[in-house]
Order: C-alpha cells, then structure tokens, then sequence
C-alpha cells in the first residue's frame, strides 16, 4: 500500500485535456441543431444527429477516463470526498430546477387561476367574466378543448410502487457490495434496473393513453403544461438514472469497486433516490391532489 | 509528481508559449486545467465581453444624446439594451469574478489547483460558444432579443429567429454557472490547508463561498423559467398565458426568484475584494471579521424573500406589498454592517492611496449610493412613482458599476502584480482611476433627477424637457468608455512584463498565503499544503481591541 499513501499525500491535478472542449463543441452544434429544427430553417437534422453522437461520445469519453483514473488508483481520500460533495451540491441544483416547475404549479393553482376565477372580482370581471375556478384546468379559454386526467391509484400508484421498490432493491445491492457478495449485488442491481425500465414503460403509455384517449396533452392549458413538463423531466432524470445504473451494474460484473470505496456506485444511488423523491412529490401534487 | 520528470526534456518548464509554435500555444488554451490559465482566460474573456457591452451601451448613450430619432431604429434600440444587460451580467461581471476566483482561491486557502479543473475548464470554454450564439442573434432575421434581459412574457415571445438562440445560450450560461460553482464550494470545503479553519479564510474566500451556493440554488431556476418560455412558444404550454390558466405575472415572480439573488452573486465578490483590499492600504486587520461573513450570509438568505420588489407595479395583494417592502429594508441592516465595517477599518489607519486603494474607497462611497437608492425604491407607495424610470437605471448602475466592477478593477490592480510579476504603472492607474470615477458620476448621476422626473427606461426618444440631463449622461458615458482604453493598455503591458519587478508581498500591508508565494506565482502552487502561519491569517481576523 505505499503508492496509496503516497496518494494520500499529494493534491490530484489531471493533465491537460481536450474533453471538456469537445464536448462543448458538440453542445454548441447540437444547439445549433434545435435551433434550426424550432425556426423552421431545414438546417435542423444534420446538426441535431452529429451534436447528440458527439455529445454522447464525450461523455462516455470523459467518464471512461474518470473510471480507468479511479480503478488506476489514482484518486485518494480528498478526491473522494470531492466527488461526494460535488454529487450533492448537483443535486441540490436539480432540486431546484424541479422547484422552478412545482412553483409554478402551485402559483396557478393557488393564485393565478382563483384571481381569474373571481377571488379578485376585478380581474374576473375585466379578463374572463363567468370563468370559474376548477382544477384541473385548461383556463379560461379551454385550451386543447375537453380533456380527462390520468386517475392516481391506478397506473401512476403503481408507479410509485414500483420506484419505491427500486429504491429498497438498490440499498440491498449496496448492502450486498459492502459485504462483497459480488452475485447478490448483482441480482439486486438488475432488479432495480428492471424496476426502473417498467415505471418508463407505463410512464411511456400512460402517455399513449393520455394523448390519444383523454386529450390530454402540452396545450391543454396550464393542466397539461404543468402535467407534461413535470412528469416528462421527471421521466428524463429516470432514463438518466437507469443508463447510470446500468453502468454501474456493468461495472460490477467487471470487477469495479471495493467493498469500503465505491463512491461512484453510491453516486448513482444518490441520485436515484433523488428522482424517488421527485416522484412522490409528483404524485402528491400532480396526481392526487 | 510527472512533470518534475519533464523538467529536463522541455528547454523552458511549464506551459507552452507562442514561440513553441501556435498550434501548441493554442492547444495550452484549449486543454488547459490550471485555475491560473483559466483564471487569466475568464479575465480576458470578461474584459472583452466588458468593451463589447461598453459598445452597445454607448449606441444607446449615443442615440439618447438629444430627443428626436438620431442614429438607430427603435427596434434596433430595443436589441441593445437588452444585449448590453445581458452581456455585462452574464459576460463581462459573473466571468470576471470567476477569474479571480480561479486564480486566487486556491492560492488564498492553499491548494494546488481547484477541485475539478477539468469541469474547470468545461466550465470557461462553455462562455466563448454561449456568446458566438447570443451576439450572433444580432444578424438573424429579426434580430437580436430586444425584450430586455428580464425577457417578460408576453412581449418576449415575439422574439423571432433569436428566441430559440437566446433561450439556449441562457442554458449553456447556466451549465457554465452552476458547474463552475460546484467546483468553487467544492474547492472551499474540501482543499483548504490544514489550519485554514472556515473562520480564518480571507473573505474573499467567504464571499465567493456563499456566493457560489447562490448560484446553485437559482441558476437551475432561471434555467426552468426559460425552458418554460420556449414550451410557451413553440409547444402549446400555457405556463404564461392567462387563456390556458397560467399568469404572464407568473414568470416575473419566477424570473425574480432567480434574479434577486442573481444582483448578489453579482455584488457578493465585490464585498470580498473591497474587504481585502482596504485592510491592506490602511495597514490595519479588518474590523469587525466575524460579522462581515454573518453579514454575507444574511443577505444570501434575505436574497430568497425579496424578490417581489422588482414587481410592485405588476399586481399583488397588499400583504405581499407590505412583506417584500420590509424584508427588502432589512437589507439594509447587513449591508450597513459592511459599509461601517470598511469605514472603521480605514479609521486612524495609516492610509496610502495606490489605485486598488481609490477603487475601494470609491466603491464604499459609491455602491452606498445606489444601496441609498435602492432603499428609497424599496418603498413600494413610492415605487409605484419611480419604477420603470431612469431612476432605476441610475439605482442599478450605481450599484454595478461603482460597485461590481469597480470591485474587480481594484482587484485587478491588487493582484496583477502577483499575476504579472511586474509593478504596474502607478500614474496610468490614477489617471484611469479618476477619469473612470468622475465620469461613472457624471454618466449616472443625472439619471436619478431624469428618472425622479418621469424620465422611463428603454426608450429611444423623449421629452424635451430630459434634454439637458441626457445630454450630461451621454458625455459621461463616452468619456467613461474611453477611460477604459487606459485600464487596457496598463493591462497590456503587464501581460508584456514591462514594469518594475514585484516583490512577493508586493504591498507592504498584504496579509495572506498568496502573498507567500513568489511574484510572478508559479504556473503550480502549493502542491503540498503549506503551514498556515498566525501571521498570514490573523491579520485578516478581528483580534481583541489590544492587538
């Protein structure tokens, strides 16, 4: 063990590196990809295909080199607490980018929608005379025309089932890692993974059934703004979550991680029980309330 | 450690430099993950953002300088001061204090470099590309966004082919934002030598720490706010749109709850900056340490409940009136903390008056006028009469220039020494100092009485009785543009090693471990922890009146 205290010594600082460039580089072309796809210019598709392979091919580029520094042994206790606190201070920005929608669900539940709805006669009067407040609600206008919402104790109780489940699942596996049984670490890690892949799955048709049955969809109003753009990040940051599983799981079954370091592992478990929480919040506030 | 090896295969150690050719040059630039390069790419990359924001702003100086149409279209006018907010926020201040984070908080707490330079470097090269994409927006049809930089629904959907541009470049500012503020907090609890306590870092450190967890709290904010613009336009959501149940109101409230402590992170540095350069010109520790970092992070806090001042007018129940009226006067309780904390610094001091010195009195003077300003607009009765006038302007320029930038001007002075390794020019900088000084005062002060009379914001003709005021502004302002040519040009020669060689301590009050390390600081610093000496730290912490 000299070389790992020898580690412990010395600061960690990477050679020079042209990830980072590249990678904004395919973010910029990818962006001008959007861009052209929004503004109609038939300059989108092009763009858009070589900005995702580029992007998708820095970050496994980038992590690949993080994984083969860290089983190098390159990385000692204050990298390692590094990434911890780098791990939670991101999290906590994605709790506040989820806030930013929640706010804005509350906002027009709470304000926005009474006031039009007559708790501020003026504003009722003036705006949207006889309009009263209901929820859910596609405003005023009916935006999207008549629409039915997605009943909570049925799929999306399930759902909640499910992601709570993986959740268990995953501390199992950690558990079992920590006790270095490789086999049952792995099993649960597959669980998890399987958990998550069917909560998408009936997230994916939940949406089939909402656009092509209920007429639910983005423009039914601020219901199906905030609806969509809720459960569709959250369902994001899911898919996110289940490739960082899976890559870990991979890991695993190569050989990755010791029974006390493994913060990479935990990492992911971190994140995933944030997007577990997410869900509660949402189903609380989307589906039930 | 690897390049101890390298040593004696590269003729001259350390980074590449435009004579080993430009390819390498340019790949050092590239592939750099020193905070010190990257430290000195921020700063020039603010500094340009600074002239080409400067440039826009002189269009609108230029085309108020008299009633009546002069040089620009309305339209084109719009765009300006909406991109000369934008650019100086988010291009040209944010960017500056990050450069001088990079190249100062490793070397003030004693670690080698920051804790994740390579997200370090994504997190710089991410501005160049964010920028190539907001100020090419000025050449697509339509173009540039010219709703202002608060980008209010509805008037802000009508952007056209630029809308798209602005709402990603927005994004990419803010993966530039939140990552380089991770790596910053990360940097300030984890790297610090060992006796560098949280209460003995310098407060520079303090500020940028507190600073940097504003950051992640409310740039994923601004993020979800204009996400939700782009839905609004181009997929059917009615987040602000009243017919489908939403609220235009809505998104100032979420707009402002990212950009009220957005003007924080914009004056937190410059706190820090002012707090370590007046200690060392007036040869005393500074006063009152501990309640200048209590006073830091109370006005973090107060920065989350106060954003509704900014929205008097747009329609709120009395209650909420009344509780952001006086949540935003308590500001005003810290923020006094700071300012009799500078000034009892400076008392009976042996006091010399070298350019970082004039810049930081000048900030206590000036920021203290626009904080005056903005406790008179916190009044909402009162606000109702002066908001949307140039006595906004006035308050929030006072604020920002004097005080943002006047902050990182002083901090250039104070640090290129220890960056360059040379003296800069002692008379140039006077003379830039006080041609900046009068003119930022003869720009801006007239706006308050423009303002107070009715004068409104983004507009490019007005009545002739303004006539006068604008006309005094407009030579302000071109007088303040050119000074900087001055600041650049000493700049310059910095960078051209041409000066006296400086010492180590380069000022004979500097207290700090980067005063320690030689002048110009090696390309690699402290790559062991150094011995954190009483001397370097007490000198910055508040000590029994006996000391």
């Amino acid at each position: 063990m000299a070389t790992h205290a020898a580690i412990e010594d010395q600061y960690f600082v990477p050679a020079p590196s042209w990830w980072p460039f590249a990678l904004t580089a395919a973010l910029f072309v990818l962006v001008h990809g959007i861009v052209g796809y929004l503004n109609g210019t038939g300059f989108g598709t092009i763009p858009s295909i070589v900005g995702v392979i580029g992007v998708i091919t820095m970050v496994v580029v980038w992590f690949r080199g993080v994984i083969a520094e860290s089983e190098g042994g390159l990385y000692g206790a204050q990298v390692d607490r590094t990434y911890r606190w780098a791990m939670g201070w991101f999290i906590f920005s994605e709790v506040m980018f989820f806030a930013a929608f929640f706010g804005a669900l509350f906002y027009a539940r709470m304000y926005s929608l009474p006031w039009l709805g007559g708790d501020l006669p003026a504003t009722n009067e003036v705006l949207w005379s006889g309009f009263e407040f209901t929820w859910p609600s596609n405003g005023p206008a009916a935006l999207g025309g008549a629409f039915e919402t997605i009943p909570a104790w049925g799929i999306p109780f399930l759902n909640t089932c499910l992601l709570v489940a993986s959740g268990v699942t995953f501390e199992a596996a950690h558990h079992a890692l920590k006790e270095d049984k490789r086999g049952r670490t792995l099993a649960f890690m597959v669980a998890t993974i399987a958990l998550g892949a069917i909560f998408l799955f009936y997230q994916a048709e939940e949406y089939v059934e909402a656009y092509s049955h209920l007429n639910l969809t983005l423009g039914s109003g601020i219901y199906g703004s905030t609806f969509f753009m809720l459960t569709g990040f959250h369902g994001m940051h899911v898919t996110l979550g289940v490739i960082m599983l899976t890559v870990v799981t991979v890991r695993i079954a190569f050989g990755h991680f010791t029974t006390d370091r493994h913060f990479a592992f935990e990492a992911v478990g971190w994140y995933w029980h944030f997007v577990d929480v997410v869900w509660i919040g949402l189903f609380i506030f989307v589906y039930v309330v | 450690m690897s390049h101890a090896a390298d040593h004696h295969d590269d003729h001259h150690h350390g980074p590449a430099t435009l004579s080993d050719g430009f390819g390498k040059w340019a790949m050092r630039w590239i592939s750099t993950t020193n905070h010190k390069d990257l430290g000195t790419l921020y700063l020039w990359f603010s500094f340009l953002m600074f002239f080409v924001g400067g440039a826009m702003a002189l269009v609108i100086r230029a085309e108020l300088f008299q009633p009546g149409m002069q040089f620009v279209d309305p339209e084109f006018f719009n765009q300006m001061t909406a991109m000369h907010a934008l650019i100086m926020i988010f291009g040209a201040v944010m960017p500056g204090f990050v450069g001088l984070a990079n190249w100062m908080i490793p070397m003030m707490i004693g670690c080698s470099d920051l804790a994740l330079p390579r997200v370090n470097n994504w997190g710089f090269w991410i501005l160049p590309f964010a920028f190539t994409i907001l100020i090419s927006t000025l050449f697509v049809p339509g173009g540039a966004p010219a709703a202002g930089w608060t980008m209010y629904p509805p008037l802000s959907l009508q952007t056209s082919n630029a809308f798209p541009m602005l709402i990603f470049a927005i994004h990419l500012m803010g993966i530039s934002s939140i990552t380089g503020a991770i790596n910053v907090v990360v940097t300030i609890l984890n790297m610090r030598a060992p006796g560098m306590t949280l209460l003995k870092m310098p407060l520079f450190v303090w500020t940028w720490l507190i600073t940097a967890y504003l950051l992640i709290a409310v740039m994923p904010v601004l993020a979800g706010a204009v996400t939700m613009l782009l839905t609004d336009k181009y997929f059917a959501t009615s987040f602000f749109s009243a017919a489908g149940g939403g609220d235009p109101v809505m998104f100032q409230h979420i707009f402002w709850f990212f950009g009220h402590p957005e003007v924080y992170i914009l004056i937190l540095p410059a706190f820090g900056i002012v707090s370590t350069i007046i200690p060392t010109f007036a040869r005393k520790q500074l006063f009152g340490y501990d309640s200048m970092v209590y006073a830091t992070a109370s006005i973090a806090f107060l920065s989350f409940i106060v954003w509704a001042h900014h929205m008097f007018t747009a329609g709120m129940p009395i209650a909420a009136e009344l509780f952001f009226m006086f949540s935003t006067m308590l500001i005003a309780v810290p923020t006094g903390v700071k300012v009799f904390n500078w000034v009892a610094t400076m008392w009976r001091g042996s006091m010399t008056f070298e350019t970082p010195m004039l810049f930081a009195i000048a900030f206590v003077f000036l920021f203290t006028i626009g904080g005056f300003s903005g406790l008179m607009l916190a009044i909402a009765p009162v606000d109702f009469q002066y908001h949307d006038t140039y006595f906004v302007v006035a308050h929030f320029h006072y604020v920002l220039v004097p005080g943002a930038i006047f902050a990182i001007m002083g901090g250039v002075y104070y640090w290129l020494p220890k960056w360059s390794g040379v003296m800069y020019n002692e008379t140039a900088g006077k003379w830039h100092f006080w041609l900046t000084t009068i003119f930022v005062n003869v720009t801006f002060f007239p706006m308050h009485f423009s303002g107070l009379a009715g004068m409104p914001r983004r507009i490019p003709d007005y009545a002739v009785q303004f006539a006068d005021f604008n006309m005094i502004a407009s030579v302000g302002a071109f007088g303040f543009g050119f000074s900087q040519f001055i600041f650049l040009w000493i700049v310059i020669q910095a960078c051209r090693r041409k000066g006296e060689a400086a010492t180590a301590r380069v000022w004979e009050g500097a207290h700090g471990l980067e005063w320690t390390v030689p002048s110009p600081a090696p390309y690699h610093t402290f790559e062991t922890p150094p011995v954190v000496s009483d001397a370097e730290v007490t000198a910055v912490h508040d000590e029994p009146a006996h000391a």
